[in-house]
Formats: structure tokens, C-alpha cells, sequence
């Protein structure tokens, strides 16, 4: 399923679909596309050896949490493929990307555009924070900081077993605030799992503002490196950059590729509204209109139509 | 007076125990938390390098870890004190462990006050916490039979499983293993019923002795089974009974075995008598077990004092009476679980 399309089409493809989607539901996380739509472009086109996706192009509604009595629960990684020894997995650990990565699902072919219509609908197994369930998903990662500590025992058990295939953890730069991505890094270190492989979107934002304001964390490149990771820093909209990180030598270590990126690339509109990128809503009609407008020539569509709020 | 006791003690069982479950058990992995020998398993990592991982002191990490494992079909055996498998990788246990069900076995070492570390190290809250997260078995040991078995019993659960492990020198009360579910029978009688788990049911086991002796009939019941738990068998016993119902517990009378039963006779509607021993609504402090069991109110004495007070009688029992009991009294009991 790979290389369709050029990555670069792939990536313009989702931050055409997630800011359609913001300017038709009134708000979304779509700086999170700006920032993160070459990193989800290059792995789902190129790094991530996927099979073919096992579950229905058109996301079936919630069947109910996991419990004994729920036999034919599944989670939403069916869209990645399945779980066979010689492919890949990605963790999200960011869940609140979920927008970000469902786009990019319909961008390569994984799921029906009609699985964003379902986006954040009761009932729907699309969910605004990524749940286990939800298409793409294997683990539920909504609370951040646990990603990298599953995607390490997830790697330590495919390697014990010999299976080729890699776990690739999606991180955010915010999750360093939480001690456990240290605890993770360091015994990822200690156990020399280099099947672990992540890739960390920098883009300098949490969810009050800039990183900057709610907490100086450091310099984070060295900081991994001294907890025992291999660390490769690129522009994390050079695709290019990103083929040439991941061939970084990183033996009996994990390799985190820290990919600094822009939360307005592409949509440069977006500036007007830093530090508060987080979840975009808008303050008024006539910002939408004008949003609409800015950033649809921006994108090079048509004004996306929509219903007034 | 009567003699050398003849209660067996045997020494570190889970140290054999896990070591012979495990050897069988490929999929099985040991992980610790900077408390190897504290868990008995040092004698494990060094002859199984292979089948164990050490994690440091680093247990929301530890905890996410193993869901990964989970994941990729391991059962992981956590091994720490059980205060850090619950209060510090709460939110790690419920998302990477519980909600998704993996095969994550967390063995919670010194429950309650069975560690003199005081209030950081004491499991006093963890049944109630446990009890309160979906997917989630629990399961506790109250003598060396219990541990001998926990991890048979552990592994055969398709899910998380939280385990109460008694560890060093563990009497020896029952002979058969545990059978997931099913509470042991240890008395059938018709005035008071006794509801024990983990250390708490040796030392009823020693009051029953005298308190039958002054013509009171127990009904005791020792639950390994926490969760999920068989309401229909309890509410037989506690509707068999006249005077009503005492439940002892090395751990918050909220949240543990007394509010299960408190709820299974509410839920039923049945209007019995209730009286909850164990640490009520306050947390301990450094000590030894006897104790502190004593200064907390969840020993052999206390529940005479407690079966006092449901049956509104002086029964004239001393603590000497108690210090008498004949120790081969103890153990000629246990074997009335068949019952």
C-alpha cells in the first residue's frame, strides 16, 4: 500500500481534510496538523511496513468497552494491519493527534472518508481522543507519558520472540514534562531494545500555550541521550530528513528522532493565534470567514462550505 | 502447657513456588522494582537471568511495560511491595493495564500492617482500590498453601490479577490449593458468622477455639477470592446464622471484604447484623504485626470482643485464654474446610 502517492501529496491532503474538518464542526486540533503532517505522511507512506488493513473502510459504532462478557471487542489497529510478526506497530502516544491520524488514514487509503463524518459522534468509534477502539489505535493513550513505556515493552516482547518487525511510538514534546518518558527511555536503555523506534513531534506547545510558559523542560536531545537513547534532531517537515534519521546506527538502543516542527506550517493564519494552538475554536463568525478564507487559498481549495454556528 | 505447637511454619514458599510455576510457564516473566529480594526472587534472577527483567525504581514505567508485554503475549509477574503496584502507577494500571485486560499479574508483597514500614509502605487501601477498577481479580493469601498456589491461580485468569502474597516464615493451615471463587469452609455454625481473609483468618482460627469452647457456634469463612466474588454462597451462610455477622481484615473496613459483604447483605436485603473489624477510617503507623493488630482492633481478641458484642453476652474470655490455645487445635481445624 505504499508510495501511491508522493508523501508530500499525502501530507497537503491532511491538512486540507482536518482544517475542512475544523471549518465545518466549529473547531479541531489543527495546529497539531500543521506541525505533524509530514511525520504522519513519511511513516504511513514509507517508514511503517503495514499489511493490508483488516477491519471495514467505514468504522463500525462503539461495540462496548473490553470485559469478560464483550467476546468480539477488538481494537481500531486493524487499520495498521495485522498484528503479524514481520510488520511494524505505532503507538500514538499523543491520543488528542487522533484527528490528525484518522486524516491521514483516508489520505492513504486505510479508511472511508466517511470515517471522519463520524468523528466525536455519540456512538461512534471515532473518537476526539484516540481510544483503543478507536481506527488506527491499539492502546488508549489519552494520558500522556505512557506511550513510550508500552511501545518498550511491546519491542522487548517482539524481540524476545524474534519477530522483525518494529514498534514505532508517535511522542509529543509535552510528554517530556512527565517523568515517566524518562523512566521509559532509561530502561528501554538499560534493556537494549533498538527495535523501539520513535519520532517526537517538537512543536513547542501544550495544551496552555508555549511550552516556554507552563514549563522549561531543557534541552530535550541531550537529556534523552543521557537517559540512553540515540537521538536524531531534523526539520520535521523535511522529508528527506526524516529518510536519512532512521538510518542512524542505534545498536541495543532506542532511536528517538526529533522532528522540530511549525504549529502554523501551511497555515500561516494560524499565527494570529499563538500561544492558544492547542484545540482551535473560533471567537467569532466573521474570524471563521476570514479563516476560511486565508487559509483555503493557503491550501489551494475553494472556501470550505459550512453551516453557521 | 499442651506441649510443642504443631502449627507448620514454611519458609519463603513463594520463592519455590514462583520459581517451579514459571520454569513451566515460558511466557511467564518475572520484573521487579528495585525489591528482588524483598520479593523472593533473588534466588530466581540469579539462576533465570533470561526470564527477568529488572526495572528500577520506576514503577509507572514497570507498570506500562508490562501492558506492552501484555500485548505482545507475555504474562509479566510484577513483584514489589503492594502499596507501589496501586498509589503511584494508578493511572499506568488503569490504562495500560486494566481497561485492556492484559495478562498482568501484580504481586502486592506485605499487605496491610504485615510490614513494620509504616504508612508508605502499608496496603491498607488497596482491596478498596482494586475492587473499584473494571477487568480487575483479586486475589489473597492466608497461609503457606495459599502462596504455594497464588500463581496457578493468578495465571488461569484472562485478565489483570491483583495478589496479596505473604512472604518469609507463613503458617501452614490448609491443605488444598486454592479454587478460584470458592470461599473455605473452616466452621458451620449457627450463632455467629466469621468472614477472614490473608493473616486475619489464623487469628480467628485461634478465637474460635476458646469462643466454641464457651458454647458459642462459628461460622467461619476464610475468602482467597476477592473479586469477583460469589454473593449467592455468602448470603446461604449469613442467612444460616442467628446473631449476625463479623468480618476482620488486615485492611480498611471501606472499600474491602467488610463493605463486600456489607453490600452483599444489603443488596439482599437481608437485614443481618454487621460488624466490620479492621482499620477503621484511619491509617497505622510503624510496628509489629501482632501489634499492631492489637492496637488496631482486627485480632484474635478483638473479634471475641466483637462476637460480644453481636451477641450481647460477656463470654469471660482473657487474652490468656486465647495465648492457651493449643496450636494443634489450629490446624486440626483447617482440615474441616472440606465442609
Amino acid at each position: 500500500m505504499k508510495n501511491r502517492q508522493a508523501t508530500e501529496d499525502i501530507a497537503l491532503g491532511i491538512r486540507r481534510r482536518v482544517f475542512e474538518h475544523t471549518m465545518r464542526n466549529g473547531g479541531g486540533y489543527l495546529s497539531q496538523a500543521c506541525s505533524a503532517a509530514e511525520q504522519f505522511a513519511w511513516l504511513y507512506n514509507e517508514e511503517l511496513n503495514l499489511g493490508e488493513p483488516t477491519l471495514p473502510m467505514v468504522p463500525k459504532p462503539f461495540t462496548g468497552v473490553p470485559s469478560a462478557t464483550n467476546v468480539s471487542y477488538h481494537t481500531g489497529a486493524g487499520y495498521n494491519g495485522p498484528a503479524e510478526p514481520i510488520y511494524d506497530r505505532l503507538i500514538i502516544a499523543p491520543a488528542h493527534y487522533a484527528l490528525v491520524a484518522y486524516a491521514t488514514l483516508i489520505e492513504v487509503g486505510r479508511m472511508a472518508p466517511a470515517g471522519l463524518e463520524m468523528f466525536n459522534k455519540d456512538g461512534s468509534s471515532v473518537e476526539m481522543i484516540g481510544a483503543e477502539h478507536s481506527p488506527g489505535m491499539e492502546v488508549h493513550n489519552g494520558t500522556l507519558g505512557i506511550g513510550l513505556s508500552t511501545g518498550a515493552g511491546l519491542a522487548f516482547g517482539r524481540k524476545r520472540r524474534g519477530e522483525s518487525g518494529r514498534v514505532w511510538v508517535y511522542m509529543s514534546d509535552g510528554e517530556v514534562e512527565e517523568g515517566q518518558t524518562w523512566e521509559a527511555v532509561q530502561a528501554a536503555a538499560y534493556h537494549g531494545i533498538d527495535n523501539l523506534f520513535a519520532i517526537m513531534d517538537v512543536n513547542k506547545q501544550q495544551c496552555d500555550g508555549a511550552m516556554e510558559s507552563v514549563m522549561s523542560v531543557g534541552n530535550i536531545a541531550r537529556k534523552l541521550e543521557d537517559f540512553g537513547a540515540v537521538v536524531v534532531e531534523i526539520d520535521g517537515h523535511d522529508i528527506e530528513a526524516m529518510r536519512r534519521a532512521v538510518k542512524t546506527p542505534h545498536s541495543r538502543k532506542p532511536l528517538i528522532i526529533l522532528a522540530n516542527s511549525s504549529p502554523f506550517r501551511g497555515m500561516k493564519f494560524l499565527e494570529r493565534r499563538f500561544p492558544r494552538l492547542h484545540y482551535v475554536r473560533f471567537k467569532s463568525e466573521e474570524e471563521r470567514t476570514e479563516m476560511n478564507a486565508a487559509i483555503s487559498a493557503e491550501l489551494g481549495i475553494a472556501p470550505i462550505k459550512f453551516n453557521a454556528s | 502447657m499442651w506441649g510443642k505447637p504443631m502449627i507448620v511454619m514454611v519458609t519463603r514458599p513463594y520463592a519455590t513456588a514462583f520459581e517451579k510455576y514459571a520454569l513451566a510457564n515460558p511466557d511467564v516473566l518475572c520484573l521487579s522494582a528495585d525489591l528482588t529480594s524483598s520479593c523472593e526472587i533473588d534466588g530466581f534472577r540469579d539462576r533465570h537471568p533470561d526470564r527477568f527483567l529488572s526495572l528500577g525504581m520506576a514503577e509507572q514505567n514497570m507498570m506500562s511495560f508490562a501492558g506492552g508485554l501484555g500485548l505482545a503475549g507475555y504474562r509479566p509477574f510484577l513483584h514489589t511491595f503492594g502499596v507501589f503496584l496501586y498509589r503511584r502507577p494508578y493511572d499506568q494500571l488503569m490504562a495500560c493495564v486494566a481497561y485492556p485486560r492484559r495478562k498482568v499479574r501484580l504481586m502486592g508483597f506485605l499487605p496491610g500492617i504485615t510490614t513494620p514500614g509504616g504508612m508508605t509502605h502499608q496496603a491498607i487501601d488497596d482491596i478498596s482500590v482494586m475492587r473499584s477498577i473494571p477487568n480487575m481479580t483479586i486475589l489473597e493469601t492466608g497461609d503457606a498453601t495459599e502462596v504455594e498456589s497464588i500463581c496457578e491461580a493468578a495465571d488461569s485468569i484472562d485478565g489483570p490479577v491483583y495478589c496479596r502474597v505473604l512472604r518469609g516464615s507463613v503458617p501452614r493451615l490448609f491443605s488444598t490449593s486454592i479454587r478460584m471463587g470458592e470461599m473455605r469452609e473452616l466452621s458451620l455454625g449457627s450463632d455467629v458468622l466469621v468472614v477472614t481473609s490473608g493473616i486475619t483468618t489464623e487469628e480467628a482460627m485461634r478465637a474460635r477455639d476458646v469462643l466454641e469452647k464457651r458454647g458459642v457456634s462459628v461460622r467461619h469463612l476464610h475468602l482467597n477470592t476477592i473479586k469477583p466474588f460469589n454473593t449467592e454462597a455468602l448470603l446461604d451462610h449469613i442467612n444460616a446464622v442467628r446473631y449476625g455477622v463479623i468480618t476482620m481484615e488486615n485492611h480498611l473496613t471501606v472499600g474491602g471484604i467488610g463493605s463486600l459483604v456489607a453490600e452483599t447483605i444489603a443488596d439482599a436485603g437481608s437485614g443481618k447484623r454487621l460488624l466490620r473489624l479492621g482499620l477503621r477510617d484511619t491509617y497505622a503507623h510503624g510496628g509489629s504485626r501482632p501489634y499492631l493488630m492489637r492496637f488496631y482492633g482486627f485480632d484474635a481478641f478483638s473479634l471475641v470482643g466483637g462476637i460480644e458484642t453481636l451477641m450481647r453476652q460477656n463470654l469471660a474470655i482473657s487474652e490468656d485464654d486465647l495465648k492457651a490455645v493449643r496450636l494443634e487445635a489450629v490446624h486440626s481445624s483447617a482440615k474441616a474446610e472440606g465442609l
